[in-house]
């Protein structure tokens, strides 16, 4: 009986707060919503005994790709109530197609009823009850020996969106002076020590002051 | 009152259909449109660990791990261009995104 309030509560929550996401006016609160809707989707997790991406969800996702959200709305000076313009003429196509796909998810799935097929095999049966073994170690267990390839996969994908975003976002300033290590310790006593020729009364630019003038 | 996979699905379908809603409802905003995005992903991972859950297989969980892993890469790089395209053009609406011609 418990577990279905919880069951309840984490599913209204989760529901509501996902309604509120699309339709917050300060996207600074759609944020908030996100993070309280991922909360109540990892409750259901811990609900059905899936602890590891229960604790994953809200690490990932509340640690993480929300505060990412939550920096760059307030990182960008964006007039937001300008961004809310048509709102209701986007809100009929919205419900129609939004509707659609409700009805048809609904329709399969009391259409076809959700009886397991006997014939079908389990490739990883999770633990019993009494056994000792955790959902982690489970999890642990298959992922980093059926799946290894999958999991180096998913590093992989990580490490090119973290290059990516790197790349895309990092800006070379023109006009700062750096320092350059590789030139200091090439540095020799010919390309250090300059001896020009001034002439009296004028002025003169080395030739090296010239280059490196250019170069930037 | 059990609980059974039906009760699930029905809240997953519920969130998938905000975010495609979503999508629609703030069709200028890209950055509530990637929220949206991150609501479907979630629907999906609720169904696909409730499927492992009453099944009694772990395959479903790994492969929810797997979708977070793409999610959390899709948001990171998204954001990215977001800020990369606001530096250049001071907007993010989403109709002023037209530098292709697409």
């Amino acid at each position: 009986m418990a577990a279905a309030g919880f069951f309840y509560l984490f599913a209204v929550l989760a529901v509501a707060s996902g309604a509120m996401v699309i339709l917050a006016k300060n996207p600074v609160h759609a944020v908030l919503f996100l993070i309280l809707a991922f909360f109540n989707a990892a409750g259901l997790f811990v609900l059905l005994d899936a602890e590891f991406l229960a604790m994953l969800l809200v690490i990932v996702y509340v640690g993480a790709v929300s505060v990412l959200f939550l920096f760059v709305v307030m990182m960008l000076d964006v007039d937001f109530a300008e961004l809310k313009a048509g709102f209701i003429k986007n809100a009929k196509i919205g419900a129609l197609v939004g509707g659609i796909v409700l009805a048809e998810l609904v329709a399969l799935f009391t259409y076809r009823g959700l009886t397991v097929a006997p014939s079908m095999q389990i490739a990883s049966p999770v633990p019993a009850a009494g056994s000792g073994i955790t959902n982690t170690q489970a999890l642990g267990e298959i992922l980093y020996t059926k799946y290894v390839y999958f999991f180096q996969g998913a590093g992989l994908i990580l490490l090119v969106a973290m290059i990516g975003a790197i790349v895309l976002t990092l800006k070379h300033r023109k006009g700062v002076k750096r320092q350059s290590i590789a030139e200091q310790v090439s540095r020799n006593p010919k390309t250090a020590l300059e001896v020009v020729k001034v002439p009296s009364g004028g002025f003169i630019i080395p030739p090296a002051a010239k280059r490196r003038e250019a170069a930037e | 009152m059990t609980i059974g996979l039906g009760h699930y699905l029905t809240v997953a379908a519920c969130l998938f259909t905000l975010g495609i809603f979503g999508i629609f409802l703030n069709r200028k905003n890209v950055i509530v449109i990637l929220m949206s995005i991150e609501l479907m992903l979630l629907a999906v991972n609720v169904n696909l660990v409730a499927f492992s859950h009453f099944n009694g297989d772990l395959v479903g969980q790994v492969f929810a791990l797997f979708v977070l892993t793409v999610a959390a890469a899709e948001s990171a790089i998204g954001l990215a261009i977001i800020v990369v395209y606001f530096r250049n053009r001071g907007s993010i609406a989403v109709e002023d995104i037209n530098l292709m011609k697409g």
